[in-house]
C-alpha cells in the first residue's frame, strides 16, 4: 500500500473509528474529546493527499477523464458491480478537506456547548458517522459506492436534527429524511440503470459516456439530476431545507449547509455529467433555467424572511442556484465557478449559521423584527456577523465573489439569447442577495438594542473564536487568492469537458 | 417397470431429521414430561436439521423419487437453503417462545411438536419436485400453525386469528389443489420441470383457456400464503392475535415457505408470458398497499405485519420483470429467481431480528402492544432498543442496516437488468413510503416518555416489569450479528441464492 492509500483508508477509517470510540467513553466530557480528536487526525489526514500523485498537465486523448492522485481499488460485492473504489481529485480534494475542516469546527463547539436534547457524546458521534458518508461519497469513485456512501448520511443527520433540534424538530427530521431518501432511491435507479447499460460500475471508465446510447443517457441524466436536484437542492425540490435548516441545532445546520448540500452539486458535476454527458447536453437549458428560477426566487423569498436561520437556509437556495447555473453552462469556467462556489458557500454559511446559532442562544429568538442593534451590546459579534454576510453577498475580495461572478460570466459566455438572458437574470439576482443581506444586517445590527439583544454581553467565548477564526481566515484567503481551489481543480476540470463536449 | 424404487435416504435426511425431531420432542414430552428437556431437543433437532442440510446441500444435486426423468425430490443448492434458513428461524423462534412457555401461556410439548412438524414441511417444500409435493409439504409447514396461533389460553384474540387464518388458508389450498388438477388436466403431468417443459414444447396447450385459468388459480392460491394484496387481509388479524414468536414464524418461515412454493411453480413448471404480468401486478399492490396501510398502524404487530405484506411485494417484484420480454431470457429469468431469494433470505434474517426485538422489549408473554408503549425504550434497554432499531432501519433499506440496502439494491438491479424500469422505480418509491413508519417506530424508541400512562408504566416497571430473559436476548443478538455479517458480506447470499 502506497503512502496515499494509507491516507485514503485513514480518512474514512479514522472517524469511523472515532464514532466507536466516543460512543464507547462512558464519561460525556472525555468522550466529546475524544471525537473532538478523532476530526482532527481525520482533518490531518485529509490535508496532505494533495501531494504527489500529479505527473500530468494535460489531458490528452485516450487516456481517463478521472485521473485520481491517489486510488485504492478493492472488491466488495462483485454480484452488485460494488467495488471498494476510492480516489481523491482536484475537484473532489477541495471538499474533502472543508468536510473535515467544518467537523472539526463542529466538535470543538461541541466541547463548549452541547444543544439541548441529549447527551453531546451521542452528538459527536454522530456528527463523526456523518463525516464519514460525506467524506467517502465525494472519495468514492465506484457509483454504487458512491451511492452507499450518499444513504450513510440521512439517518444520523435525521437523528441530530430530530434528537437536538428546535420546537418542531420531529416534523423537520422526518420531512429531511423522507425528502432526501426520495432523492437517493432515484440515485439507486440511476446508478443501476447505467450499471445495466454499461456492465461496470467504475466512475474512471464511465466518466464520458462508457458508449451508452443516446436513450440511456437521457433516462441515466435525468435520474441522477433529479437525485441530485433534491439533495443540493434545487428550486422546486427544496421545500425540505428551510425546515431542517431552522430547526437543526447550530452544528448541524453547519454541517447540512457546509458540506451536506455539496453531496448534491458534487455528485451532479461527477457523476451526472460525466457519466452521462450526452444527456447533460440535452438538458442544460432546463438546469440552467431552474437554476436561475432558484436564484431569483430564493432571493425574493429571503427578502420577505422574518427568521435569521430560515433566512440564511432560504440563501443557500439561492446560492445553489449559482452553483448550479455554471454546472449547466457545461463550460470549464462554469465548473470552475461551481467548485469554488461550492467551497465558498461551506465555509461562508458555515459560519453564518454558527453566528447565527450564537445570536439565538444569547437572545432566546431568531425572529428579526426582535432583534436589534447588536453592534451597541456585542459589537464583535455583530462584525463577524457583517464580514460573513458581506462574504456571502459576493464583495469582490471575499469567497462568495468567484463563484456567483464566473457562473454568470460562463452564462454569458456560452452565448444565445437563452444563456445570455439566464446570465443577466442571474446577476439581478446576486444584487438581490446584497439586498436581503443588507436588510439583514440593517435590522439585526443596527437601531436600537431591542430588549432580547439588550441582554446580551460584548464577550464571545474561546470556543466560539476558535470555530469561527479559521472560517473567517478561508473566507478572506480563497477571496485573495481563488487558486487555491482553482490551481487543484483546473486539470481535472478539463479533462472532464473534454469528454463532455462533443 | 421396476416396481420397487431405490430411495436416495441421504437426499432425504434433512427431512428425517426435521420429522424425527417432531417425533423425538413427543416423547420427550409423554416420557421426561420436563418443559426444559422438551425445548432442548426440540432446539437440538432443529440445530441438527439445519446443519444436515447444509451438509447435504453441500454436494452435488441428489434426487430421488423419480419415474423416469422425473424426480418429486430433488434436494438442490435451493432446497438446501431453505432447510437452512427454515430450520434456523425455528430455533430462533422456539427461544423467543421460551419466556412465554415459561409463564405457562402454552402447553410445551404440543407446542414444541407443532413448530416441528411446521419446520418439517418447510424443509420438504424446498425440495418438493411435483405439485403433489409440493402442496402436501406447505399443508404440513401451515397446518400446524392454525393450532399455534390459537394456542394462547384463555385469549379471545387468539382463537379469532386462528379462525380467521384457518378458514383463509383452507381457502388458498383447495385453489391451489384446483389449480394443479386443472394443469394436470391439460398436461397429464404434475412434475415440475415435466410441466414446464410440456408447456414450453407446445404452444397450443398455453394457448388453452383451461391453461390459463389453471395457472392464475394457482398462483392466487400461493398468493393468499404469501399474503400478497388482494388476498392479504388476514395477515394483520392473524398476527396480531397470534402469541409473539408464533407472529414471528408467520411473518418468517411461512412466509418464505409460500415465496418458495410460488417461486418453484413460476420458475420450472408455469410459462413466464403468463405469470409475469399476474406477479407484476401483484407485486406493484402488495408493496403499495401494505406501506400505505403500515403508515397508520398503531400496534406494533400489526405495524409489523403490513410492512411484512409490503416486504412479501419487494419479494415478487424482481418476479414481475417476467411480464416483460426482455425479462424472459435466460440471464434476466435466472437473475430475477436469485434476486427473490436473496431478498426473502435478508428479509426474514431483518424480520427475525425486528420481533426478536419487541419480544426483547416487551414483558414476557405479553402482545405486542401499541407503539406507546415502546415510547422511550431505548432508556431503559439501550441494547436491545438498538438491535431492534438496527433490524427496523435494515427493513427500511438504509445504512447502518447493510443487509436490508442490498436486500433492495439487489432488487433493483435485478428489475433493471430485465429492463422493467418502472418496477424499479415503484420499488424505489415505495422505500420512500416505508421508511416513514419504519422511521416512527425507530424513533419512538428514543423519544422520551411523555405520559406514563398505565401501559408505559407496566413496561417501565423495571426489572419486575421486563425480566431479563437470557434466550430472547441471545436469539435477538445472534440474528442482529447475522444481519451486520450479511450486511458486511452480502456475496455471501447472493451466491447461495444462484444456486
Amino acid at each position: 500500500m502506497t503512502f496515499g492509500q494509507v491516507l485514503l483508508v485513514a480518512v474514512l477509517a479514522v472517524p469511523a473509528l472515532g464514532a466507536v470510540a466516543v460512543a464507547a467513553t462512558p464519561r460525556d466530557r472525555a468522550a466529546r474529546l475524544v471525537g473532538t480528536v478523532a476530526a482532527a487526525l481525520t482533518l490531518l489526514a485529509a490535508v496532505p493527499l494533495v501531494f504527489g500523485g500529479r505527473g500530468w498537465v494535460a489531458w490528452s486523448a485516450g487516456a481517463p477523464a478521472v485521473r485520481p492522485w491517489h486510488q485504492l481499488d478493492l472488491q466488495w460485492v462483485p454480484g452488485l458491480e460494488l467495488r471498494l473504489h476510492l480516489g481523491v481529485d482536484g475537484i473532489s480534494w477541495p471538499l474533502v478537506v472543508l468536510t473535515a475542516l467544518l467537523t472539526l469546527l463542529c466538535c470543538a463547539y461541541t466541547m463548549w456547548r452541547v444543544p439541548d436534547g441529549g447527551s453531546g457524546r451521542a452528538l459527536v458521534a454522530l456528527l463523526l458517522v456523518v463525516e464519514v458518508g460525506i467524506l467517502g461519497t465525494f472519495l468514492a469513485l465506484d457509483l454504487v459506492l458512491f451511492f452507499l456512501f450518499f444513504e450513510v448520511v440521512l439517518l444520523p443527520m435525521y437523528a441530530i436534527i430530530a434528537g437536538w433540534g428546535g420546537a418542531d424538530r420531529r416534523r423537520a427530521a422526518r420531512k429531511f429524511a423522507l425528502y432526501t431518501l426520495f432523492g437517493s432511491v432515484l440515485l439507486l435507479v440511476g446508478v443501476y440503470v447505467v450499471v445495466a447499460a454499461a456492465g461496470t460500475a467504475d466512475l474512471v471508465t464511465l466518466t464520458g459516456g462508457a458508449g451508452m446510447s443516446r436513450g440511456t443517457q437521457l433516462a441515466a441524466f435525468t435520474l441522477l439530476a433529479l437525485a441530485f436536484a433534491v439533495k443540493s437542492p434545487l428550486w422546486p425540490l427544496h421545500s425540505w431545507l428551510p425546515d431542517a435548516h431552522t430547526q437543526a441545532p447550530t452544528v448541524g445546520s453547519v454541517v447540512l449547509a457546509g458540506v451536506l448540500l455539496k453531496m448534491g452539486t458534487y455528485g451532479l458535476i461527477r457523476v451526472a455529467v460525466g457519466v452521462a454527458p450526452e444527456g447533460a447536453r440535452w438538458a442544460a437549458p432546463v438546469l440552467g433555467v431552474l437554476a436561475v428560477a432558484a436564484i431569483l426566487i430564493g432571493s425574493l423569498v429571503c427578502l420577505a424572511q422574518s427568521d435569521v436561520k430560515r433566512l440564511i437556509a432560504y440563501s443557500s437556495v439561492g446560492h445553489m442556484g449559482f452553483v448550479l447555473l455554471g454546472v449547466a453552462t457545461l463550460t470549464a469556467t462554469g465548473i470552475q465557478a461551481a467548485l469554488i462556489g461550492n467551497v465558498a458557500h461551506g465555509v461562508i454559511t458555515g459560519l453564518l449559521f454558527f453566528l447565527a446559532g450564537a445570536v439565538k442562544d444569547r437572545t432566546g429568538t431568531g425572529t428579526l423584527a426582535e432583534l436589534s442593534g447588536l453592534r451597541e451590546t456585542a459589537p464583535r459579534l455583530a462584525g463577524l456577523l457583517a464580514f460573513a454576510a458581506i462574504a456571502s453577498l459576493g464583495l469582490p475580495g471575499l469567497a462568495g465573489f468567484w463563484g456567483e461572478a464566473f457562473a454568470v460570466i460562463a452564462a454569458v459566455q456560452v452565448g444565445g439569447p437563452l444563456w445570455t438572458t439566464l446570465g443577466v437574470l442571474a446577476a439581478v439576482g446576486g444584487a438581490l442577495t446584497a439586498a436581503y443581506f443588507l436588510r439583514l444586517l440593517r435590522q439585526v445590527t443596527h437601531n436600537r438594542p431591542s430588549p432580547a439583544v439588550g441582554q446580551v454581553g460584548p464577550g464571545l467565548a474561546g470556543a466560539e473564536l476558535t470555530a469561527w477564526v479559521p472560517l473567517v481566515l478561508l473566507a478572506l484567503a480563497i477571496g485573495l487568492a481563488p487558486t487555491l481551489v482553482l490551481g487543484v481543480a483546473e486539470a481535472p476540470v478539463d479533462a472532464l469537458i473534454g469528454v463532455v463536449k462533443p | 417397470m421396476n416396481v420397487v424404487q431405490s430411495v436416495d435416504s441421504v437426499a432425504l435426511l434433512p427431512a428425517y431429521l426435521a420429522a424425527g425431531t417432531a417425533v423425538l420432542v413427543l416423547i420427550t414430552d409423554l416420557i421426561v414430561a420436563r418443559p426444559r428437556a422438551t425445548i432442548a431437543v426440540a432446539a437440538l433437532g432443529a440445530l441438527g436439521t439445519a446443519v444436515g442440510s447444509a451438509l447435504v446441500g453441500a454436494g452435488a444435486e441428489r434426487r430421488t423419487f423419480c419415474v423416469g426423468a422425473d424426480c418429486s425430490w430433488v434436494f438442490g443448492g435451493r432446497a438446501a437453503l431453505v432447510g437452512v434458513v427454515v430450520a434456523l428461524l425455528t430455533l430462533g423462534v422456539l427461544g423467543l417462545s421460551v419466556p412465554a412457555l415459561r409463564a405457562g401461556r402454552s402447553p410445551v410439548g404440543e407446542y414444541a411438536f407443532l413448530l416441528a412438524c411446521s419446520m418439517t414441511g418447510g424443509v420438504v417444500l424446498g425440495a418438493a419436485g411435483d405439485l403433489i409435493t409440493l402442496i402436501v409439504a406447505l399443508e404440513t409447514l401451515t397446518l400446524p400453525l392454525y393450532v399455534l396461533v390459537g394456542l394462547r389460553r384463555g385469549s379471545l384474540a387468539s382463537a379469532e386469528a386462528a379462525v380467521t387464518f384457518f378458514v383463509v388458508s383452507v381457502v388458498a389450498t383447495t385453489l391451489t389443489l384446483l389449480g394443479a388438477a386443472l394443469l394436470y388436466a391439460v398436461t397429464g403431468g404434475l412434475h415440475l420441470d415435466r410441466l414446464g417443459a410440456l408447456l414450453a414444447e407446445q404452444p397450443e396447450l398455453r394457448d388453452l383457456p383451461l391453461t390459463t385459468a389453471a395457472v392464475a388459480v394457482l398462483l392466487v392460491g400461493l398468493a393468499f400464503k404469501v399474503a400478497a394484496v388482494p388476498f392479504h387481509a388476514w395477515a394483520p388479524a392473524t398476527y396480531d392475535g397470534a402469541p409473539l414468536p408464533v407472529a414471528a414464524y408467520l411473518s418468517t418461515a411461512s412466509k418464505l415457505g409460500g415465496l418458495v412454493a410460488l417461486l418453484a411453480v413460476v420458475q420450472r413448471a408455469l410459462p413466464a408470458d403468463q405469470t409475469g404480468p399476474v406477479l407484476a401486478l401483484l407485486a406493484v399492490l402488495t408493496m403499495t398497499v401494505g406501506n400505505l396501510v403500515a403508515l397508520r398502524q398503531r400496534r406494533t404487530v400489526r405495524l409489523l405485519a403490513w410492512s411484512s405484506v409490503a416486504q412479501a411485494g419487494y419479494i415478487l417484484a424482481p418476479l414481475g420483470a417476467l411480464a416483460l420480454a426482455a425479462g424472459r431470457t435466460d440471464e434476466a429469468r435466472s437473475a430475477a429467481y436469485a434476486a427473490a431469494v436473496a431478498y426473502a433470505v435478508f428479509f426474514v434474517v431483518l424480520e427475525l431480528a425486528a420481533f426478536a426485538g419487541v419480544t426483547a422489549l416487551r414483558p414476557a408473554g405479553a402482545d405486542g402492544g401499541t407503539l406507546d408503549d415502546l415510547r422511550g425504550a431505548a432508556r431503559r434497554h439501550p441494547w436491545r432498543a438498538a438491535a431492534f432499531g438496527l433490524a427496523l432501519v435494515g427493513l427500511a433499506g438504509l445504512p447502518p442496516g447493510l443487509a436490508g440496502l442490498f436486500a433492495k439494491v439487489t432488487v433493483v438491479r435485478a428489475l433493471l437488468d430485465g429492463g422493467a424500469a418502472w418496477l424499479a422505480l415503484v420499488v424505489a418509491l415505495n422505500a420512500v413510503i416505508g421508511l416513514a413508519y419504519y422511521l416512527r417506530v425507530t424513533a419512538a424508541l428514543w423519544a422520551p416518555t411523555t405520559t406514563p400512562g398505565p401501559a408505559a408504566a407496566l413496561a417501565g416497571g423495571g426489572a419486575s416489569g421486563v425480566p431479563v430473559v437470557g434466550v430472547v436476548a441471545v436469539v435477538l443478538a445472534v440474528a442482529t450479528v447475522a444481519a451486520v455479517v450479511l450486511g458486511v458480506a452480502p456475496q455471501l447470499v447472493l451466491d447461495l441464492a444462484r444456486r
